[in-house]
């Protein structure tokens, strides 16, 4: 049962990875990786029950919060061009 | 000084919960001792105000959520039938839709049970409305028939 | 663990699974990114809701049930926001969403855009 579970789960993992690869912008393959993090928190957790060792789950938790930083940080980075924010001569983002 | 109270008491049952470490003294001590010093952090940060500590609304927001989650239930399945009847049965809609809330919470409550909400994405808020795509037209007018925004309205009380 | 109990937990993870694989489905079918994220956040929501749901069926009332459940709602929690964030900003930064009706053309505060892509005072902010 876990492993029909794990397996579903990185059967959508693999076509959120196609749509990271085929992009075309960058905010889809952000929202790929995005949704690639969720379902790797759910995996995490499916196979700390399948292999019977439910600490798994603290790792997990650890990687919902990162996924959420890392995402946050990454549209910030491609925003302003620096994790600081804006520029205090440039306070409006670059039209690219 | 009760929303520090009971934001220690809060995160040192976080605590609890997550260590399950419940019979050695020591850790359970220490774990107290941490949860009082970040309420006591954030008070002197003064974190620790309505929107932080939302206390005398906890009760309303935790009856609001089962009505949220069986629209989410709902809207899922939405979603679901437009993705398996693919691009063509679907009609994006960008709209405006009104929001009757007074305070920052309340946006925020109701910004993010539209985005929580598959099939609606709140993509700016502003002070009275709230900018919403939605992934079918019908969204639209379930957002502005009200039904969410009164709720959220009831929620943030006088 | 009685038949019930596993047939339940069996159902939801297979249901969460499905709607993992129907939101990946979404987001790889859908023709612009806007349309995408209310695919991806089926995954958000009912897959991670159901596949917590089974494994804590599974684990029983124990502190691992609880586990699961403050996992599910730190993704609840963080979803939406990840969402709202990436929606505004590639709005703002001008990636025009495809629409069959657009409502909102000189509604909302703020010189909206006559034409899209939107400007980036698209709010009255401060800017």
């Amino acid at each position: 049962m876990f492993i029909a579970a794990a397996a579903a789960i990185l059967v959508g993992m693999a076509l959120a990875l196609v749509r990271a690869a085929l992009g075309p912008s960058v905010y889809d393959r952000i929202l790929a990786v995005n949704m690639m993090g969720t379902k790797t928190v759910l995996l995490i957790g499916v196979l700390g029950f399948l292999t019977g060792r439910p600490d798994f789950l603290d790792i997990a938790m650890v990687y919902a919060l990162l996924n959420f930083v890392g995402t946050l940080a990454v549209l910030k980075f491609h925003a302003y061009g620096s994790l600081a924010g804006p520029r205090s001569d440039a306070d409006d983002p670059p039209s690219s | 000084m009760t929303k520090a109270i009971a934001l220690g008491t809060g995160l040192y049952a976080l605590w609890l919960l997550l260590s399950g470490y419940w019979d050695d003294p020591l850790l359970v001590g220490l774990g107290a001792l941490s949860a009082i010093a970040v309420a006591a952090l954030a008070a002197r940060l003064h974190l620790i105000d309505d929107e932080g500590v939302p206390l005398g609304r906890l009760p309303r927001i935790l009856a609001y959520l089962p009505w949220l989650a069986w629209q989410v239930v709902l809207a899922n399945l939405a979603v679901a039938r437009a993705i398996l009847a693919g691009p063509r049965a679907i009609s994006p809609t960008l709209a405006v839709v009104p929001c009757s809330q007074k305070t920052d919470f309340g946006r925020m409550l109701y910004a993010n049970s539209i985005t929580l909400t598959p099939g609606t994405i709140s993509v700016d808020v502003g002070p009275d409305a709230i900018l919403v795509h939605a992934l079918e037209a019908g969204g639209i007018d379930d957002l502005e028939a009200g039904a969410m925004d009164r709720r959220v309205r009831a929620v943030e009380g006088p | 663990m009685d038949l019930v109990t596993q047939t339940a937990s069996w159902l939801a993870l297979m249901g969460g699974g499905a709607f993992l694989i129907l939101g990946a489905i979404g987001v790889l079918r859908m023709p612009d990114l806007y349309t995408r994220m209310h695919a991806a956040s089926l995954v958000d929501t009912m897959g991670a809701g159901l596949i917590t749901l089974g494994l804590m069926i599974q684990a029983g009332p124990t502190l691992v049930a609880v586990k699961l459940g403050i996992i599910f709602v730190f993704l609840c929690l963080t979803g939406p926001i990840s969402t709202h964030a990436l929606a505004g900003a590639a709005m703002m930064r001008g990636e025009p969403p495809r629409l069959t009706h657009d409502r909102a053309r000189g509604k909302f505060p703020g010189p909206l855009g006559q034409t899209s892509p939107l400007p980036p005072d698209l709010l009255g902010h401060d800017s």
